[in-house]
């Protein structure tokens, strides 16, 4: 009797099961599961020029240029484009494309986006801060006019979102939000792009749920079987990698280094890494005449190139890389990285060696035998491990005589003071999202960059990175990017440590390009 | 009566003020909210202008002044890292935080009031032994390490539970509620307890010295002479009796549920005011600071209240001295 049970019982699970299996909906719906750190602030894709943001709205907007997997330009909105003179660009636009809201995408659009963009409460104005004008010639040719030769103008673009211009009257969205106003504008959680994605739903910080757009024109370009995306960013670390683990997300973008070798251990999951496009390194105070904090007094050290060069071998990239960064990370001799113009990997490849007694030697000849002491002042919740590489720092210049007293504190802090050009000695980060040099000249190198808190700059370097501003001729050009690096790369303002590793931890069955700048494109994305 | 509860409420009122006034010093130190608004590149003309815009660059006092008179309105601005205004961020997310509290506080109160009386009743009971020495568990571990070890546990190892989030939600009128669905109560239920597990002990421990006291009471003994039934005398007198002290620790408790279930939201993801305000910390996001500091000033204001009235109610000797 008993055994009799137990069998029809077993019979009957089986039954079950294999009327769950039928039952099963032949086209299973793909939905990529996906969690980060912190959710897009807005969607309003000018209103805020932060990664998460750019990330959110690219699924959801096309730009006239955009990128390929690697990192190419590619036609988007524009179908092709040429320089008609040295000032004007001429773009042909993609024909039948609609918005998701059905309404067509034309010309109108494009000027009506640009000018968006140029708006006085943008924050992307700084890419279209070169167009004097947008011009309609008809419905699908539009020509963008600068003051001068501009010759990262595509660059520039592949960040600049097109809108739908009705859609954005109707809401009252012509421009992006104000704080001034005490009401949120509308563009802020709704979106209408032209993009792969169309916004299903939207509540900040919990959950963003997006749907495939059928309609997509780059659908034949890049053939992807996700239908849905759920976003739930998660901001605790470990939560975010039990999540994982439980199966619960399939995609992390930004797993803490610390738990990658966990995460491997699960044959479920897998790691995806890449060099990512931001190289962290310290820059030193090299223009003021005293530092603010040192015992050293009526003189800057640091304006000696050999108490610079005596840091660089005082600090043993290799074990900041094996015991800090467990291994994710890639030194650097340079503070640029591979993909952009103007790298170098003869320089970024042979760092100045680790050598104490090299490093002691060079401070004595300056006249710091004894060495001295200096602040360091690092962020905490900034880069990976960051106040971790500089607890690590202060020990390595210890041993050259260097008493380093460390200055840990958040991003909302530390960034002020590099801003503000109120540091002697700092750590910090620089990602490149034109791919060119152009953009760290303007900000680090040029004497009064905005955050080149180092100081550093000489009226010829200066002259050569205004030069430079106004070249299209990209041989010409090139030759005197290369001239700067090689001034920059004998001066050291800063002393480069490595180029942060991006790793994606994700399930086995979905596959993703993973690019350098750290932004996941899910209409790129296959589950196997 | 009426006159104790006004005057309370006119005291509330200075208290909140003070803590505004407090949080609005301490906000010159959090750092600067404009360089997570903009990006790197922009320029610091851009910079400057935003500051200007968000009145950052007027005196503390004026800026103090401001807040509150809006505030007075029911204005308090703008999110700067949502874009959205503060009192919809809130009124948002508060439901997600009372509806954990809630669950955390039965859980608390029926576990430590039954633990509590078992314990001090049979205190040499094995198993009040074993309730005593877990309990030191839920005192002397923080928060987030059990928060953790339960994710690991029952999301990780046996993917029992969710390991972070409310779950599928249901709107009723504005107040979305987690309660209604099975999803909403899967998730709910690591997030109550490691809010609880602190709450529980506290109560527990609470009532059993007050037991153990209480049993020792001449008027139990005189109750147990007269004959009354164990069950009266245990839950009739020496309960009643242990009371006082619990209803004051159980309401300061609920208002440190509220303010720290700061660490659990953030441990669990919890769409809450929590998470909601560790995120502003993060991005020095003034106006939502400061309204959270408030309506948490303000909420334990309200309870402090709540349980002053609760003495009148549990202990007669209070309402005596009212009349006289």
């Amino acid at each position: 009797m008993f055994f009799k049970t137990k069998r029809l019982a077993i019979a009957g699970i089986m039954l079950g099961a294999a009327a769950t299996l039928t039952a099963a909906p032949v086209q299973a719906e793909n939905v990529l599961r996906y969690a980060n750190v912190g959710d897009a602030a807005t969607l309003d894709p000018h209103a805020l020029n932060t990664l998460v943001t750019l990330m959110a709205d690219i699924q959801m907007y096309d730009a006239l240029v955009m990128r390929d997997p690697n990192m190419l330009k590619v036609p988007g909105l524009a179908e092709s484009w040429k320089n008609i003179d040295p000032n004007t660009w001429q773009f042909n636009l993609r024909k039948n494309v609609t918005f998701h809201n059905g309404n067509p995408f034309n010309a109108d659009d494009v000027v009506f986006s640009i000018k968006r963009a140029q708006a006085d409460t943008s924050q992307m104005k700084g890419y279209v801060n070169t167009i004097s004008d947008v011009k309609k010639i008809d419905d699908y040719t539009v020509q963008v006019i600068t003051e001068k030769p501009n010759p990262i103008m595509l660059d520039q673009l592949v960040n600049i979102f097109m809108m739908d211009k009705e859609w954005c009257e109707e809401h009252d969205v012509v421009a992006p939000q104000n704080f001034g106003d005490k009401q949120e504008t509308y563009a802020v959680r709704h979106t209408n792009g032209t993009g792969a994605f169309k916004l299903e739903s939207r509540d900040p910080d919990v959950k963003t749920v997006l749907v495939k757009n059928e309609d997509w024109w780059g659908k034949k370009d890049y053939p992807s079987n996700v239908d849905k995306v759920v976003w739930t960013p998660i901001a605790n670390d470990a939560t975010r990698v039990a999540a994982l683990l439980s199966g619960e997300v399939d995609l992390l973008t930004d797993p803490p280094i610390q738990d990658l070798a966990r995460i491997l251990t699960d044959p479920k999951l897998k790691v995806d890494k890449t060099s990512q496009i931001r190289t962290i390194f310290y820059g030193f105070d090299v223009k003021s005449d005293e530092l603010r904090h040192s015992d050293v007094k009526g003189k800057n050290p640091f304006k000696d190139v050999r108490v610079r060069e005596a840091f660089y071998h005082a600090i043993d990239i290799n074990a900041i890389k094996k015991a800090v960064m467990r291994g994710w990370s890639a030194p650097a001799g340079m503070i640029i990285e591979p993909p952009i113009n103007g790298y170098r990997a003869d320089w970024d490849q042979n760092r100045l060696p680790y050598d104490p007694e090299k490093a002691k030697a060079l401070l004595a000849e300056a006249g710091y035998p004894d060495g001295f002491s200096v602040q360091l002042d690092c962020p905490n919740n900034r880069y990976q491990n960051d106040e971790a590489i500089c607890q690590a720092t202060v020990g390595m210049l210890a041993k050259i005589g260097i008493k380093v007293r460390l200055n840990a504190q958040p991003k909302t802090q530390h960034f002020p003071l590099i801003t503000g050009k109120d540091t002697d000695f700092y750590m910090l980060g620089w990602g490149i999202p034109t791919m060119d040099s152009g953009f760290i000249f303007d900000y680090l190198l040029e004497s009064n960059g905005s955050w080149n808190a180092s100081g550093y700059g000489t009226p010829e370097l200066d002259a050569k990175i205004i030069e430079i501003r106004g070249i299209v001729d990209p041989e010409k050009r090139n030759k005197i990017i290369n001239e700067i690096w090689t001034q920059v790369q004998n001066d050291i303002p800063y002393l480069p440590l490595h180029h942060q590793v991006i790793a994606w931890a994700m399930v086995k069955s979905l596959s993703i390009p993973i690019e350098p700048n750290d932004m996941p494109r899910f209409y790129w994305a296959n589950f196997k | 009566m009426v006159s104790f509860v006004i005057k309370r409420l006119f005291q509330s009122a200075i208290v909140m003020l003070a803590v505004a006034l407090i949080s609005f010093f301490l906000f010159n130190f959090v750092g600067d909210p404009i360089s997570n608004m903009v990006g790197q590149e922009t320029t610091v003309e851009d910079r400057a202008e935003l500051r200007e815009r968000l009145g950052l660059n007027e005196p503390f006092l004026y800026q103090f002044g401001r807040f509150v008179g809006h505030a007075l309105q029911g204005d308090f601005g703008i999110s700067y890292r949502l874009q959205r205004p503060v009192e919809d961020l809130i009124a948002e997310r508060m439901p997600a935080t009372l509806e954990l509290v809630f669950v955390s506080a039965i859980l608390a109160i029926v576990f430590g009031v039954v633990g509590g009386l078992f314990t001090g009743l049979k205190k040499d009971h094995w198993a009040s032994k074993l309730i005593m020495t877990t309990s030191l568990v839920g005192v002397s571990l923080p928060t987030f390490v059990i928060g953790i070890l339960l994710i690991y546990i029952f999301a990780v190892k046996v993917h029992w539970l969710p390991s972070f989030g409310r779950g599928e939600v249901v709107d009723i009128g504005g107040w979305t509620t987690g309660l209604l669905t099975v999803s909403g109560w899967k998730a709910i239920i690591l997030p109550a307890i490691t809010l609880a597990l602190y709450q529980t002990t506290l109560i527990l421990r609470i009532i059993r010295s007050e037991m153990l006291e209480v049993m020792r009471a001449d008027f139990i003994k005189f109750a147990r002479a007269r004959g009354l039934k164990r069950r009266d005398i245990n839950y009739g007198h020496a309960l009643k009796n242990t009371l006082i002290p619990v209803i004051t620790v159980t309401g300061l408790q609920i208002g440190s549920l509220i303010a720290f279930s700061i660490i659990t939201e953030t441990v669990f993801q919890w769409p809450g005011m929590g998470s909601l305000f560790i995120q502003a910390v993060q991005f020095a996001d003034i106006p939502i600071m400061s309204a959270y500091l408030v309506l948490v000033a303000f909420f334990f204001v309200v309870i402090n209240l709540t349980v002053d009235l609760l003495y009148f109610v549990v202990d007669p000797r209070l309402r005596a001295d009212v009349k006289g």
